[in-house]
């Protein structure tokens, strides 16, 4: 295991250690030491690597992420795996604001709460909360989908295109053109999936809903031309 | 983009402490606010008597000009006059007229404030934050948005007795509200929209509120991006806007509350591996008193 502690090392220079593995390196296991919040920890990875923080992360830890696993032992701030595009970013703490903005794939895990805008504009990627998650979430979501197992706030889904939202506690408001939906088969399934990939394997997919779009906002329509 | 930190101490044997902490806090959110910096600390007060923080040059004599009764502590271009209580109104007239280039920026039992322009680590060392006690401080790192580069633009605000205000963000109703406000008392030293903040709260304690409901009303009344921490005599609270546009972390011990814009801010403090680390949510306030 390669063990690389941030109160020696410049942030800077674990990144460009990173940046720089090969597809086929033998140095798999990465372990962070002393984070201590700094902004931008791995991000950018682009190898079948697992980094383990050993603490609170700052803002846009492990964002653009491809192929790695990164776990973080702690909390992450603002826009954690941010455009991720493959591979697996879990958290064992909270999440602040805009996680997995507008990632493209893979799968954040977050054991705690997440904050406002979680998963905005998220465009394929799988997140899977285990506590509640803030206002404005899944803003402008475009396909992929959001797994919460607390509440959700205020506007959830707002203007959402066609991300699957599934929620097991109570939402406090959806946004313009989401609604409520059927759990069919195939969402039973996806939902199974996804809660067994974050380790929720004792959580049963009953009592979840489900919310999408009622693509009431996909095409211009002359009675709203008011509005422009 | 601007960095604010806070503390409150709930842990006494940490008040000798409170400046270094609030300093290695401040010094952290450079990055957010490189322009100027400032804080608030609330010391011990004396019994009848009242701090008055000034601001200017050649403030050497001016403690001992105002008389035997008056106590001046000299930090770089700030003074603090320990004034008998029922001589501050005599005090501040003959500031007003003797020495009209000096400016009160801060009053009260306990409070001390300081503010200038530069580097936060190098604002704090020219008025020794370091060596400062206290119960509680509010520190704010500057990044000029709306207005210039100045010490008059630089925050804490205070707009009553022991009451100071840092904010990051902006008001876009805050010419409206300062037309409300004048009339009623309240008094403007700049053309700054935190500074109505500020003077708006201050008017809500006036008219009885607690802390905690004159932020509730702040909710209604002021249109904007807002991440406000405010200190009193004895209070402490934070509150962000309804969307929360501004960021804000705070963590909670047994010892203390602390509050940052950032956790970076936070990593040096006692205990925070074991704190209750968490993110304020949007349109809630949330307050601290001490007894």
């Amino acid at each position: 295991m390669q063990v690389v502690d941030l109160a020696e090392v410049s942030r800077r220079d674990l990144n460009g250690r990173l940046h720089k593995l090969a597809p086929d390196t033998n140095e798999t296991h990465w372990r962070v030491e002393n984070p201590k919040g700094q902004h931008a920890l791995v991000a950018g990875l682009n190898a079948p690597i697992t980094v383990e923080i050993a603490g609170h992360a700052g803002y846009y830890c492990a964002g653009m992420n491809q192929q790695a696993t990164v776990r973080i032992e702690g909390n992450a701030g603002v826009g954690v795996a941010e455009n991720m595009m493959s591979g697996t970013v879990h958290v064992l703490g909270d999440v602040s604001q805009s996680a997995g903005a507008t990632a493209h794939g893979g799968l954040l895990i977050v054991d705690g709460n997440a904050s406002a805008r979680c998963g905005i504009s998220m465009k394929g990627i799988d997140i899977v909360v285990k506590g509640s998650i803030g206002p404005m979430s899944a803003f402008m979501a475009q396909s992929g989908a959001l797994v919460v197992l607390g509440d959700a706030g205020d506007a959830l889904g707002d203007s959402i295109y066609e991300a699957r939202l599934y929620v097991r506690g109570s939402v406090r408001s959806l946004g313009a053109d989401c609604i409520e939906k059927d759990m069919r088969a195939e969402h039973r399934e996806q939902l199974r999936q996804l809660l067994d990939a974050a380790g929720a394997t004792d959580v049963s997919v009953d009592g979840f809903k489900r919310y999408g779009s009622a693509r009431t906002l996909y095409n211009f329509h002359v009675d709203n031309a008011a509005a422009y | 983009m601007c960095g604010i930190v806070g503390l409150f101490l709930k842990d006494r044997t940490l008040e000798p402490q409170l400046g270094s902490l609030l300093a290695g806090m401040l010094a952290v959110m450079t990055d957010r606010g490189p322009d100027s910096a400032g804080f608030a600390v609330y010391g011990h007060g004396e019994t009848g008597r009242i701090k008055l923080t000034v601001r200017g040059a050649n403030l050497t004599d001016l403690a001992s000009a105002l008389g035997p009764d008056v106590h001046g502590t000299l930090r770089d271009s700030h003074l603090v006059l320990s004034v008998p209580a029922v001589q501050e109104d005599r005090v501040r007239g003959w500031l007003a007229t003797e020495r009209p280039d000096v400016v009160v920026i801060g009053a009260g039992k306990r409070i001390e404030l300081y503010k200038e322009v530069g580097l936060p680590a190098a604002v704090s060392a020219r008025f020794g934050l370091d060596g400062m006690a206290g119960t509680h401080g509010i520190g704010h790192t500057r990044m000029a948005t709306e207005s210039a580069v100045t010490t008059d633009g630089a925050h804490p605000f205070s707009t009553g007795a022991d009451q100071c205000l840092v904010h990051n963000g902006s008001l876009s109703n805050h010419r409206s509200l300062r037309r409300m406000l004048e009339p009623k008392g309240i008094s403007f030293a700049t053309d700054n929209d935190s500074e109505v903040a500020a003077g708006y709260l201050s008017w809500k304690l006036r008219e009885g509120a607690t802390l905690a409901q004159a932020l509730e009303a702040g909710l209604d009344d002021l249109d904007g991006f807002f991440t406000f921490v405010v200190g009193t005599e004895n209070g402490f609270a934070v509150l962000r806007d309804p969307i929360a546009c501004k960021p804000a972390i705070m963590a909670e011990t047994d010892r203390y509350v602390a509050f940052g814009s950032e956790y970076r801010a936070l990593v040096g403090l006692p205990g925070i591996e074991d704190a209750r680390v968490f993110e304020p949510e949007p349109a809630r306030v949330y307050a601290w008193e001490r007894n």
